[in-house]
């Protein structure tokens, strides 16, 4: 079996602040980490491959300092890595960066299987998986939590819903995209780490791929950030004082009023 | 040209987007910006620029006519045949947008044996309901929805479509911007016309709700979105409110595609009573001190009827399931009473909240961010609190028999 598995690199932290003087947005989180979810994307693939045979690839989408995530992904499993990076990628929405990994697949050739994390922590869309699996003309799964069952034609899966969960058969060749917590992602062991430093690692322009200049980057983008701003909290609490048995009470008058 | 660029009259060379940048992009040279190859056009340098010196510059997009393209759709997803809330909420907002717009509202129905459901549609504003009726619309199965959305849209060219950001509305939206090769907009929470050039303007929560973005689709059609529940607001039932249903056909299928997803077992949890659409949630966070107080925590949202929600720490700890994990890597709650018992309120947190319609944050520490978003503010000790509001509740007497029941359960 042969299992892509995508992992986007994303800041290691989400905060970001106001500089008072200047009122503009300061961002922190230079560092930069696997996203979360990708990592029970790839723990899972690494599982079916130990399962079934075949072969795990991580492919990326991103700057040339991406190599190091991929790398790490071969240092837990994986048994190489593709990496898409080109200057003319930049600035791709989720539709420019569905088609530039389809390119990867195709580049892959004979993917069976396809695991993405649910969504990215950075930009929160979960837009990547079904646009890529429409790319590719694939059926696709989005919140699996749970794989039942695997072998070369199908695979039975746990989907999550908003009100429970569905249990689905897919066939193969599929894309799914998995919550967290369907497993328990392995640490990097010395051997795997040893195997990463000369892990097969490629890296593709746009021209390698023949992409079309047209849906990638920012030229493929239809959409366009027009303004960034962070939230206003101009909410002043209302303090409530008092002892605790008066703190209770006070709490549930509230309760009452507002229920 | 395509790329970031610096505008030298107006750059003074303060080093802000160097500060900002997270690709080390950036560089003051001769005391002005200059951007390198590692740029990837992220964005966060034009906002952190207070002289307005930066811009991204695009390559104008060969010109669609996007004249033919009028109205606005709404999915108004059903599930068991129940259209669910976001579905009316995304018919309020609609309206609102229509009118501005001056044009008609559309709700698509899809389901199997649903019809009776779209009078109601238009009694909450729908001018126009697409209905369609087929066996293979009756489970939620995403594939087989995609090429009918298709085909409608093709036919009758919407200006804007907008889904709601349940699980299914997630799933679905993406792949069919995908095949019609236009833009998407995830889990907005604020959708306005832009008074000048018409466009939808979408708003959304970023980097874990930390920054709000406002995107827009200027060249694509139609442009799309999926809208966050419990945040647009239901216009009034109006029975005199008159509107067409329009049957429309189930597109002829490829027979592979629909079989290439089979769906063995529905399963609806037991309790419906989640954290997503609970009315009263009771969070707990580590400040509880210690397990047994999660005791506390149960029996209080039992008794207020509500239910348990935890921050991130709680699950990792095995305190909790990560069910009632709110938050980024959780999930994203609007209730009418939020009551937080020793959550400090990290940003991942925070970011799950910002629906909650009354937040009382209870905390030892006066300083804890969770206070910036909560509408009263207690600082005191958690479990004494709980304590107290526990024997208040129990006090009731209409909670007498809870109270004998839970004694039973003891003994």
């Amino acid at each position: 079996m042969k299992i892509a598995v995508c992992i986007k690199q994303v800041p290691s932290t989400n905060e970001v602040h106001m500089d008072p003087v200047t009122n503009t947005i300061i961002r922190d989180g230079k560092q930069s980490v696997t996203n979360p979810f990708d990592t029970y994307a790839l723990e899972q693939a690494v599982q079916i491959k130990d399962h079934l045979g075949g072969e795990v690839i991580a492919l990326s989408m991103g700057i040339p300092a991406t190599e190091r995530l991929l790398r790490d992904a071969t240092s837990r499993g994986a048994d190489r890595s593709l990496l898409l990076s080109d200057r003319s990628f930049a600035g791709a929405d989720t539709l420019a960066t569905s088609y530039t990994l389809s390119l990867g697949i195709r580049e892959l050739g004979g993917v069976d299987l396809i695991l993405c994390g649910k969504m990215a922590v950075d930009g929160d869309t979960a837009q990547i998986g079904p646009e890529l699996a429409e790319q590719l003309g694939l059926p696709h799964v989005t919140d699996v939590l749970a794989i039942d069952a695997i072998d070369e034609q199908t695979v039975l899966c746990r989907k999550a819903t908003d009100n429970g969960y569905q249990r689905l058969k897919v066939t193969l060749p599929a894309l799914l995209t998995v919550v967290k917590d369907l497993n328990m992602p392995r640490m990097s062991s010395l051997p795997g780490i040893l195997y990463s430093l000369d892990s097969p690692f490629e890296s593709k322009t746009a021209a390698d791929l023949s992409a079309d200049p047209a849906r990638i980057g920012l030229n493929g983008s239809p959409t366009q950030v027009v303004r960034t701003y962070v939230p206003q909290r101009i909410r002043e609490a209302i303090v409530l004082e008092g002892d605790e048995s008066q703190l209770a009470e006070d709490i549930l008058n509230i309760y009452s009023e507002v229920i | 040209m395509t790329g970031l660029k610096i505008h030298q009259d107006k750059c003074v060379g303060c080093g802000l987007c160097v500060k900002t940048c997270a690709a080390d992009a950036l560089a003051i040279q001769n005391k002005k910006a200059v951007v390198n190859e590692a740029c990837f056009l992220c964005g966060m340098c034009l906002d952190s620029c207070p002289f307005k010196a930066i811009s991204i510059e695009k390559q104008a997009a060969p010109k669609e006519d996007l004249s033919a393209y009028h109205g606005i759709w709404i999915y108004a997803e059903q599930q068991q045949g129940k259209i669910l809330q976001v579905a009316y909420e995304l018919l309020g907002k609609g309206q609102e947008l229509a009118k501005q717009k001056g044009c008609k509202l559309t709700a698509l129905l899809f389901g199997n044996d649903v019809a009776n459901e779209a009078q109601s549609l238009i009694a909450y504003g729908a001018d126009e309901v697409l209905l369609c009726e087929h066996p293979l619309l009756d489970t939620q199965i995403g594939e087989n929805y995609i090429d009918l959305f298709d085909q409608l849209i093709q036919e009758r060219k919407p200006e804007i479509l907008l889904f709601g950001a349940t699980g299914f509305g997630r799933s679905i939206a993406p792949r069919i911007a995908a095949r019609r090769q236009t833009g998407l907009t995830a889990d907005c929470t604020i959708l306005e016309i832009d008074p000048v050039k018409g466009l939808l303007n979408q708003t959304r929560p970023a980097f874990g709700g930390n920054l709000m973005a406002t995107i827009i689709c200027p060249n694509h059609r139609p442009q799309m979105a999926t809208v966050r529940p419990g945040i647009m607001q239901v216009q009034p039932c109006d029975v005199t409110h008159t509107g067409e249903i329009i049957r429309v056909d189930y597109p002829d299928q490829d027979a592979s595609k629909t079989a290439s997803i089979e769906l063995l077992e529905q399963v609806i949890a037991a309790h419906v009573n989640t954290i997503v659409d609970a009315d009263i949630i009771i969070s707990a966070g580590k400040g509880i001190g210690s397990q047994k107080n999660m005791e506390l925590v149960k029996r209080l949202a039992e008794l207020m009827g509500g239910v348990v929600g935890v921050s991130r720490p709680l699950v990792d700890i095995g305190w909790s399931e990560y069910q009632n994990q709110v938050g980024q890597t959780g999930s994203t709650v609007s209730p009418k009473l939020l009551i937080t018992f020793g959550i400090s309120g990290a940003i991942q947190h925070l970011a799950g909240i910002g629906g909650a319609k009354t937040i009382i944050a209870v905390n030892t520490d006066p300083e804890a961010p969770i206070f910036s978003v909560a509408h009263y503010k207690v600082v005191a000790d958690c479990v004494e609190i709980l304590k107290h509001m526990i024997a208040n509740l129990e006090a009731l007497p209409e909670n007498g028999l809870l109270i004998e029941e839970s004694k039973d359960k003891l003994s």
